[in-house]
């Protein structure tokens, strides 16, 4: 797992900061135009449901556009991170995603397995042996200290069903 | 007096055998979490927070907040032995714990980092039993204007004692006001900020945002270091254990300013971490060998071991006085609470005596059974640490989810985790501070709630939090926090001009 390549290339500091400042200035400004919708003013009952995050938005906007200004002022070209290892941060962020988006569809159990399959497997490079005893066993155990024990339920799917648990 | 027979008949509840098996559970489950990369104080509590949702309260809590204590302790274990911090705490342990390792001197090392940890804690708890009921009665007579300078104090040290450069720290916590207010209105009961999508009705919950920021993105943090594991092995004996608690006396001074510096960083929430690094550059400057430091010296682990434990354990005084969390692991107890139909804040000394008080000896006698657990198993957590990461991670994204869908049995919740996640990512790599973030989501809704009385009350004129000398001394230490870098340059700069 080393990450450390040679071509040492990757999106600067710079970029990800500037960035970073604008789609939280962004997030202000959704913010601010759904206060609007809320109403800002003084209603029958006092201040509107807008009146607070109404100022909580335009602080947001403000932060960004400082924080967006000493980004910019920035002069050191430092990088953010190097592609490879962006690319080991996705390599962890897509499956997740497929993962996670699976859920609803297959339930927590099978998803897991094969997630936790996935992952030794191709990420780690092990062997069928230890991959599937761990990709099988930690699902069970899970199975048994919440649904069980704690009586906490899990979204489970067809499968589960057809097992009857 | 009566503070001491509430003490006594808290130990009897903590000492109830079910209320002890779940603390010695606790503690095992905080220094695997401790020591795992990923799962840190603040989401292994908040991904165990459903298991207890069928428990009592007061046992709740006390595994919970034993929880805590194990992760306190967990994170010095990696740091000495494999140069990596657990826990963002336990950074400044590596500066000489690891070097301490290195010659030979592991057991030592993990020795001085645990007792050093029990000693701040022990401090900070007894801090905690004389001063707690006080603020508390103090704070019964807290309006909404007093309750919402309270709010606007804490914010205020996050933005001038952090670390993070200010107006970072006050988009980040803005961040986390707006997402509390995403959702039903509690005054008017209008519906705001969901622009018609109704799985945002309840808005967004801490715990979610929580397990994203700290779980997920410490995840993807480490798979870009590419970590590997390297360390050396861990043995403890007794005598080791014996000879190092006969050294440890001559460091009380530093035992001391610690404790102090950790109890101070963590009653106002600026937290552990800060402590732990300010309380081992005080110790570095003040030490008749400082400048060995970073080379092996022992003094070098105690002083920021014990600030972080002290620092961690009074988090929980404004958490239980005032109902404001000192730091985001306390914020998630504070959510606890919320869920089993506690109100935090000062009522809960009049009302819940059993609950506070059993939590209060509980403190005390997890630490105790923490010290323990740790100085009599360090080699069965050390070698959690050799199961490699490809295992760890997956197992490790696999519970996160499990805690996000859990708390509200909705799959919606498990894909927000993830945008947290990624979210959680970016911001540190750009250091915005996370724990203003959270804390602004478990406290927006409360602040605005106070906020908005306090107009009420006044129609609508700001001049109600100046109206007395209460709020006018709160609101006025929250203004000198805000500014407080502002006003350090400008005092050096007329230092440096008077010279």
């Amino acid at each position: 797992m080393t990450a450390r390549r040679s071509d040492a290339a990757g999106p600067t500091h710079k970029a990800v900061e500037t960035g970073m400042a604008l789609l939280i200035a962004a997030f202000g400004i959704i913010v601010i135009v759904g206060s609007l919708k809320a109403g800002i003013t003084w209603g029958a009952e006092g201040p509107r449901a807008g009146f607070f995050p109404f100022y909580i938005g335009i602080s947001i906007v403000a932060a960004s556009a400082i924080n967006l200004w000493s980004a910019l002022r920035d002069h050191d070209d430092r990088l953010f991170a190097e592609w490879g290892q962006l690319r080991q941060v996705m390599s962890v962020v897509v499956p997740t995603a497929i993962y996670v988006g699976s859920m609803p569809f297959v339930g927590l159990y099978v998803a897991s397995i094969i997630f936790i399959g996935w992952f030794m497997r191709w990420l780690g490079g092990y062997r069928w042996l230890p991959t599937v005893a761990v990709a099988f066993g930690m699902p069970i155990i899970t199975y048994f200290v919440f649904e069980r024990w704690f009586l906490v339920p899990l979204p489970k799917g067809p499968i589960e069903e057809w097992l009857g648990l | 007096m009566e503070e001491l027979a509430n003490l006594f008949h808290g130990f009897a509840v903590a000492l109830q055998p079910y209320n002890m098996m779940l603390m010695v559970v606790g503690i095992m489950l905080g220094v695997i979490i401790g020591v795992l990369p990923g799962l840190g104080g603040a989401n292994g509590v908040a991904i165990l927070l459903p298991l207890t949702f069928s428990m009592p309260p007061t046992s709740a809590i006390i595994m919970l907040s034993c929880i805590y204590w194990g992760a306190l302790f967990g994170g010095a274990i990696t740091s000495i032995l494999f140069n990596i911090p657990g826990e963002p705490w336990s950074v400044a342990t590596t500066f000489d714990g690891y070097p301490m390792a290195q010659q030979g001197k592991p057991g030592e090392a993990l020795t001085a980092a645990f007792t050093s940890s029990f000693v701040g804690a022990l401090f900070a708890v007894a801090m905690i039993t004389l001063v707690a009921p006080l603020v508390a009665s103090f704070a019964l007579r807290f309006g909404p204007a007093e309750k919402f300078a309270v709010y606007f104090l804490a914010f205020c040290s996050f933005v001038g004692l952090s670390k993070e450069p200010p107006f970072k720290t006050i988009a980040a916590m803005m961040i986390g006001f707006a997402l509390a207010a995403v959702g039903l209105d509690s005054i008017t009961g209008q519906l705001r900020l969901t622009f018609g999508v109704t799985e945002l009705l309840n808005g967004f919950d801490f715990l979610i945002a929580v397990i994203g920021l700290f779980g997920i993105g410490e995840i993807l943090l480490t798979m870009e270091e590419g970590l590997s594991f390297r360390g050396g092995n861990a043995k403890i004996n007794l005598r080791v254990v014996l000879q190092t608690w006969r050294e440890l006396p001559a460091y009380w001074v530093t035992s001391l300013r610690s404790c102090l510096i950790g109890c101070w960083m963590g009653v106002t929430p600026a937290g552990a971490t800060p402590a732990s690094f300010m309380s081992y550059g005080i110790a570095k400057r003040l030490a008749k060998n400082g400048k060995n430091f970073g080379k092996g010296e022992i003094e070098g682990v105690i002083a920021p071991e014990t600030a972080a434990h002290a620092a961690g354990t009074s988090a929980l005084l404004p958490m239980l006085s005032l109902g404001v969390p000192g730091s985001p692991t306390a914020a998630v107890l504070l959510g606890g609470l919320l869920i089993w139909g506690l109100q935090p804040g000062p009522m809960l000394f009049v009302e819940q005596k059993e609950f506070v008080w059993g939590l209060i000896a509980s403190m005390y006698l997890g630490n105790l059974a923490g010290l323990l657990v740790v100085l009599t198993c360090v080699p069965i957590f050390a070698a959690i640490l050799r199961v490699p990461f490809s295992i760890i991670a997956p197992l490790i994204l696999v519970l996160c989810a499990i805690g996000a869908y859990s708390v509200h049995n909705s799959t919606f919740d498990v894909m927000l985790m993830l945008v947290f996640g990624v979210l959680g990512y970016l911001l540190k790599k750009c250091n915005y501070p996370l724990a203003p973030l959270v804390l602004a989501i478990v406290l927006g809704d409360k602040a605005e709630e106070a906020f908005r009385q306090s107009l009420l009350g006044s129609q609508g004129s700001l001049a109600v939090f100046f109206s007395n000398g209460l709020v006018s001394t709160i609101m006025i230490l929250g203004l000198v926090a805000l500014f407080w870098s502002a006003i350090q340059e400008g005092y050096s700069r007329l230092r440096t001009a008077a010279a």
